[in-house]
């Protein structure tokens, strides 16, 4: 339906505590100011899903806001690792995570089953690697009409699943572009969805690229420039690779990062 | 950290980065991790293989960027490819049908098998470092015409054995990737800053092919975890040329 929600009302009303939540946005587009939302709303016991847990996802699980991770890389791009996330993972600060580990083409097709209304998705992949012996979401499976062994993995349906994108019409459709990642699968295999976006206009123009979501198929629009920051809106903001050098200090240190939180907690949605 | 310098002129992570472009062919369609991979494979662009394709995972295909890439979803990379397609496309469409000739890797941890670590050191469970994790890894190394691998040199890095699989190189030797039925070749080559190994075409072992300037076997040795084979006929890798650095040179100094 499209409504337009502020993105205060809009995490208010659909996220809860102990749902599967997903912010999805391949580098581009990450949905930042509704993660920042989420901690200052203090949403607990969250199962994450992301392909790349990035920034967003060091802060969430920082905040102590998620009890599991489902991703496929978890690093900051081109700087590092995502220190928040290994205090959690190797000494269980501020609280055990749990992690459910794929590799991207894995997460892509649990992504494209969701969405399709599928139980499962098919792939080439995972074979002779460790990941099949420690993920249990990774099952062989043959094909029926030639025999061949192939790998299922579950569909990802998640609660809500959250996007930027640059631009909704007055309607409440939504386009995006750039690099598209799956945000598209993420809305639609999710109960709900909220896109936050850059701004408001007329009429969607036509792009080479753009992917236009019908206001019908998401829940709630939240107008919020700069959203995606410090990753960025193709054609609206760069990303600030300064801000995610800058991180890697913030996360590595329990006290600095209480810091920012403390920031962000304060900050006006 | 550069070393195996016999000159003042460059540097080995120089050496290495022109190494590894030197493996990538003209027209080949090659799948890029970020990183040294995307430098090396950018080198190549601007030599000898202005006709190669590159394809990155964020779902940019044929991208021809004018500075290095800050991460996989930079802006550049979608400006200037042929196409944009999402993630779910570029790994089934792209990769999984088998239309990538070269996969171009980094690693954390490789073994003698060219099997490469990048998830944890320690017990999955209870890991002493957690590392990022799979990301495009293991179906590039399982889907792609064959894989390059590029790191630096080091027993922490060439180890004995390893924690954990993340993605596939030659498994536990020769017959193990058709045995699996994998479609891909697996990796070709393995470049270091310190020199070039490849597989034995008889055992799928890695074995030093080609030293790097003032780099002798012993250092090789010294920094490989497992009693490493040397080709008998190992060369010396040809130095850096003026026109490579100055390209890599440039390359970084927009970046």
């Amino acid at each position: 339906m499209g409504e337009f929600l502020s993105l205060r009302e809009a995490v208010a009303r659909y996220v809860e505590d102990g749902q599967t939540l997903a912010l999805e946005g391949f580098t581009h587009l990450i949905p930042f100011a509704a993660g920042h939302e989420i901690i200052r709303q203090q949403r607990r016991d969250l199962t994450l899903v992301r392909m790349t847990p990035d920034l967003v996802y060091d802060q969430l699980i920082g905040a102590g806001c998620a009890r599991k991770l489902i991703f496929g890389w978890g690093g900051n791009p081109g700087v590092g690792s995502l220190h928040r996330m290994r205090d959690a993972v190797e000494n269980q600060f501020p609280r055990p995570l749990e992690v459910e580990e794929h590799s991207h083409a894995g997460l892509a097709e649990r992504w494209r089953a969701g969405a399709a209304g599928l139980p499962f998705g098919v792939l080439r992949g995972y074979v002779g690697t460790s990941l099949a012996d420690h993920t249990k979401t990774i099952a062989s499976i043959s094909c029926p009409f030639t025999g061949e062994e192939l790998t299922a993995v579950p569909a990802i349906n998640p609660d809500v699943g959250i996007i930027h994108a640059q631009q909704a019409d007055r309607d409440g459709n939504v386009m995006y572009w750039g690099i598209t990642g799956v945000q598209k699968e993420c809305v639609l295999a999710s109960c709900h969805s909220i896109v936050t976006v850059e701004e408001v206009v007329d009429e969607l123009a036509v792009r080479t690229g753009g992917v236009v979501l019908p206001a019908w198929a998401v829940d709630a629009v939240a107008v919020v420039p700069g959203g995606a920051h410090p990753s960025y809106a193709h054609d609206y903001s760069d990303r600030d690779n300064d801000f995610y050098a800058a991180w890697d200090p913030i996360g590595r240190s329990r006290d600095a990062f209480a810091e920012w939180l403390a920031g962000v907690v304060e900050g006006e949605s | 950290m550069s070393r195996g310098n016999d000159n003042g002129q460059w540097t080995s992570d120089e050496m290495m980065t022109v190494a590894a472009a030197r493996e990538l062919g003209d027209e080949a369609v090659c799948f890029v991790g970020i990183g040294l991979p995307s430098t090396a494979a950018n080198v190549a662009r601007r030599m000898h293989a202005p006709n190669a394709v590159l394809i990155y995972e964020s779902g940019c295909i044929g991208s021809r960027p004018d500075h290095l890439p800050a991460s996989i979803g930079d802006g550049v990379l979608s400006e200037s490819a042929v196409a944009n397609v999402g993630v779910v496309e570029i790994f089934s469409y792209w990769l999984q049908a088998g239309r990538i000739d070269v996969g171009f890797l980094g690693a954390a941890q490789i073994d003698r098998f060219a099997n490469i670590n990048t998830t944890v050191i320690g017990p999955y469970d209870a890991p002493s470092v957690r590392l990022p994790g799979a990301g495009g890894a293991p179906e590039i190394a399982a889907n792609c015409g064959e894989v390059i691998i590029t790191l630096r040199h080091s027993r922490r890095a060439f180890v004995e054995e390893l924690d954990f699989v993340t993605s596939l190189g030659h498994g536990t030797g020769n017959g193990c990737r058709e045995q699996l039925g994998l479609r891909g070749q697996g990796p070709s080559a393995v470049i270091s800053d310190l020199g070039v190994l490849r597989p034995d075409p008889a055992t799928k072992e890695l074995k030093l092919t080609s030293v790097h300037p003032g780099v002798s076997v012993d250092d090789v040795r010294d920094a490989t975890g497992w009693d490493l084979q040397v080709a008998d006929n190992y060369e010396v890798t040809p130095a850096p040329t003026f026109e490579e650095l100055t390209v890599l040179r440039k390359l970084k100094a927009v970046s």
